[in-house]
């Protein structure tokens, strides 16, 4: 409808796709056009309207439009802003380190080790260390599972077992070995002043010292995490946000395959 | 008159299957006792604080008897005894238990008679003080009044209950009746209560008695502010099922998540650990006038919920006869269900429809909960704001009692305050909107809502006859609900069950459910 024949909006842009400089698209190529909705802790009122306004153009928005103001009756008022974005993104300079496996789906995965393993896999997770956060190792590891992907306890060919939080690095290691565990799951979700990277420092040097860091497939997964940050500390794998147990059991399936 | 022609014989047979379950499992309730509820009866008899390290007395307390062996003989009768032998306090007791001056079970015993006596009269003060919580609630009730059903809930979870206040008064402003402080992650699964108000947490709040009166304040003022009672919920369940119970019976707390099964199923607690624990929680909740709420709705976030909707109907039916015998009026049960089918199914909204409707029929005076779509909900938070819409449509067609209001970003974060606004701007829309369309709207006869019902109805009722005659613990180990298997001395908490002396006291039971 508003499409380039129509508009009467003198462009002043380029319409040509350019990958180093890639910018939101409306319904004309570069036209920056973006969508985004916020509270501000102030009384809804004309000033909050421009005030919103205002920190919508901070935010690199030309000609924003306040769309919404809604009171929200603490004095907070909620606000829909439309607007054009200045910033670029050269997509040509971006690196992702990726985990290399093909994803699966349960079934798959459980088909897949009966034919290639043979036997069922243990793995073990935990929120090691001081967090005391266990909302993505449950999400990996529980029956229930997130967002209606089921987790590893719910695969017929994977003995699950979560530890919880706060588990020690050395007490997890123990029931590693106890367990006689294929693969070790590290879950750090909200850390401070980057205390998870010690951890997951510590619990590999830990490995390495005991002589065990090969008898073990060791991932790990955050919200901070990523898989270049593993593979840096020593990991197999890392898995940011967005993964779920399908993700992580089709890497450790295919990992444990390859010696044969 | 039913609207889905239920079939009447199959609902009392479902519902005398369901009594039988509950009347077995009992016998094995009375006789146990467990580290939570002893911990219970101490708070309740007036112990409250923490060491200089952190641990609370009352679990001092019950670790110092559990120590020597006396679990069994409760804690009642172990601190009404250092009472009566020192002239103390119970609180002073127990300080002096956590500084190592005094040894629970090594003081000369009274007489039996002497000690339940005392146990009683310190029993009653506690009683009275709950009594009074109820009954300021109503006198609330009476003079400001409250919102009409369905009630709209909402949760808070900030993790900072100073922050969670703001979130709540807004939320109460724009129209919600019902707030619920999330409790931080991995709460259920510590054997103790945190102490005082807290002001950090992961996805919730830290569930503290502190937390509870600092809500519970908030709320009253607001409620005076908009002409409505403002009920306040948290969760009754974990490892501490009792104690938050007494807790919030203690601080006027309106509702409770309370199941009998969740903490087996979901939390992997040990299946005898959490059904003696629920019943002491359940005869506190019933007695503070406390609106238990069903975990079900969890069922459908495992299972599949036009598979598994059966699953759903007899745990209601199992959770209606436990919360009976712990003296719970049907009034105070909300029964848990949810909207959990995947959107892209072929007329849906019909089984949902029939599912809703069924509920209500089989449990009328229930004021039952009704869940929103989460397992579904993808991240697009504009298809999602549509599924709850139909939500909220059942939810009035049905007369459901407790509308838990979906969040168009479920899924992505904890709600903001925005997104609490859009959802109640979406429920009271659908509410005012379609107000009367059940009373006006008849469903077919024999048409593809009325058979969905009967069918899910005859697959709950033979599901229960099954459980009746294997035992509900022999179901749990095979799995039968949620497709989630728990063994019966598996899980967590296990070593804080113990079988009950002949010389075991808990004034408390006799006492609530004598009201």
């Amino acid at each position: 409808m508003s499409s380039g024949l129509y508009s009467m909006n003198k462009r002043e842009f380029d319409i040509a796709f350019d990958p180093k400089r890639v910018k939101p698209y409306g319904d004309t190529m570069n036209d920056g056009k973006v969508q985004l909705s916020f509270t501000l802790p102030i009384a809804a009122d004309e000033l909050a309207k421009e005030a919103a306004k205002l920190y919508a153009m901070k935010m690199g928005l030309e000609e924003p439009s306040v769309v919404h103001m809604a009171d929200l009756g603490v004095g907070y008022s909620f606000f829909v802003v439309y607007g054009s974005c200045i910033h670029t993104i050269d997509i040509t300079d971006i690196k992702v380190t990726k985990v290399e496996s093909s994803v699966m789906s349960m079934t798959e995965v459980d088909e897949y080790i009966r034919k290639n393993i043979g036997r069922k896999l243990v793995v073990i997770g935990a929120s090691t260390g001081t967090d005391a956060h266990t909302v993505g190792i449950d999400a990996i590891m529980n029956m229930k599972g997130y967002a209606g992907h089921y987790g590893l306890e719910r695969y017929e060919m994977i003995e699950a077992h979560n530890l919880g939080s706060q588990v020690p690095n050395e007490e997890f290691i123990k029931k590693a070995v106890e367990l006689n565990a294929d693969a070790l799951l590290v879950s750090q979700t909200v850390t401070q002043k980057n205390i998870h990277v010690q951890n997951m420092t510590n619990l590999i040097e830990l490995l390495e010292a005991e002589g065990l860091r090969d008898r073990f497939i060791v991932a790990c997964g955050g919200p901070r995490i990523s898989h270049e940050l593993a593979k840096e500390l020593g990991y197999d794998a890392g898995f940011g946000a967005g993964t779920y147990a399908e993700d992580i059991a089709s890497f450790i399936c295919q990992v444990i395959k390859k010696p044969e | 008159m039913s609207s889905l022609k239920l079939d009447v014989r199959l609902i009392d047979s479902a519902r005398e299957s369901a009594r039988q379950i509950a009347e077995d499992t009992q016998k094995l309730i009375d006789i146990h006792t467990t580290v939570a509820v002893e911990r219970t009866i101490t708070r309740l008899l007036g112990v409250d604080g923490t060491d200089d390290v952190g641990t609370p007395l009352p679990n001092v307390v019950v670790e110092n008897i559990k120590k020597a062996g006396g679990l069994g003989i409760g804690a009642a009768y172990f601190l009404v005894n250092a009472v009566l032998n020192t002239g103390l306090t119970t609180q002073e007791v127990a300080e002096k238990v956590s500084a190592g001056e005094l040894d629970l079970t090594k003081l000369p015993a009274k007489p039996e008679e002497e000690i339940k006596d005392k146990a009683y009269e310190l029993a009653v003060k506690m009683v009275e003080r709950i009594r009074s919580n109820r009954e300021k609630r109503d006198e609330y009730l009476n003079t400001i009044g409250e919102g009409r059903k369905p009630y709209l809930y909402v949760i808070v979870a900030t993790g900072n209950i100073y922050e969670d206040v703001v979130q709540a008064q807004a939320a109460a402003k724009q129209g919600a009746d019902v707030i619920a402080v999330i409790r931080t992650t991995g709460q259920s699964l510590l054997d103790y209560v945190p102490y005082g108000a807290t002001t950090e947490g992961f996805g919730g709040t830290y569930a503290t008695q502190e937390n509870f009166r600092i809500m519970r304040k908030a709320l009253d003022e607001t409620s005076r502010e908009v002409g409505r009672y403002i009920r306040l919920c948290n969760y009754c369940s974990g490892l501490c099922m009792p104690e938050i119970a007494a807790m919030g019976a203690m601080e006027r707390l309106d509702v409770m998540l309370n199941d009998a099964l969740y903490g087996i199923l979901f939390r992997d607690i040990n299946m005898q650990r959490t059904l003696v624990d629920q019943n002491f929680s359940r005869i506190i909740n019933g007695f503070a006038g406390v609106i238990i709420n069903t975990g079900e709705d969890n069922y459908l976030t495992t299972a599949d919920a036009v598979e598994e909707a059966h699953t759903v109907l007899a745990s209601q039916f199992i959770n209606e006869q436990f919360a009976l015998k712990a003296g719970i009026p049907e009034e105070q049960m909300g029964l848990g269900h949810a909207f959990e089918m995947d959107p892209g199914i072929e007329n849906g909204f019909l089984m949902e429809l029939a599912q809703a409707q069924m509920a209500r029929e089989i449990f009328p005076k229930a004021p039952l909960k009704y869940m929103p779509p989460t397992k579904y909900m993808t991240g697009n938070i504009f298809k999602g704001h549509l599924q709850d819409a139909l939500f909220n449509i059942i939810s009035i067609w049905t007369n459901q009692g407790i509308q838990l209001l979906g969040m168009m970003t479920e899924a992505l974060h904890t709600p903001f305050m925005a997104d609490r606004a859009l959802s109640i701007e979406n429920a009271r829309y659908i509410f005012n909107n379609m107000r009367s369309i059940g009373e006006e709207v008849e469903f077919k006869e024999g048409g593809m809502i009325q058979t969905r019902a009967a069918e899910v109805l005859e697959k709950a009722a033979a599901l229960l006859e099954e459980i009746a005659e294997e035992g509900l613990f022999a179901t749990l180990e095979q799995g039968k609900f949620a497709g989630v298997k728990r063994s019966r001395t598996g899980g967590k908490g296990l070593d804080g069950v113990t079988e009950k002396d002949a010389k075991y006291i808990n004034p408390f039971i006799e006492l609530m459910l004598n009201r």
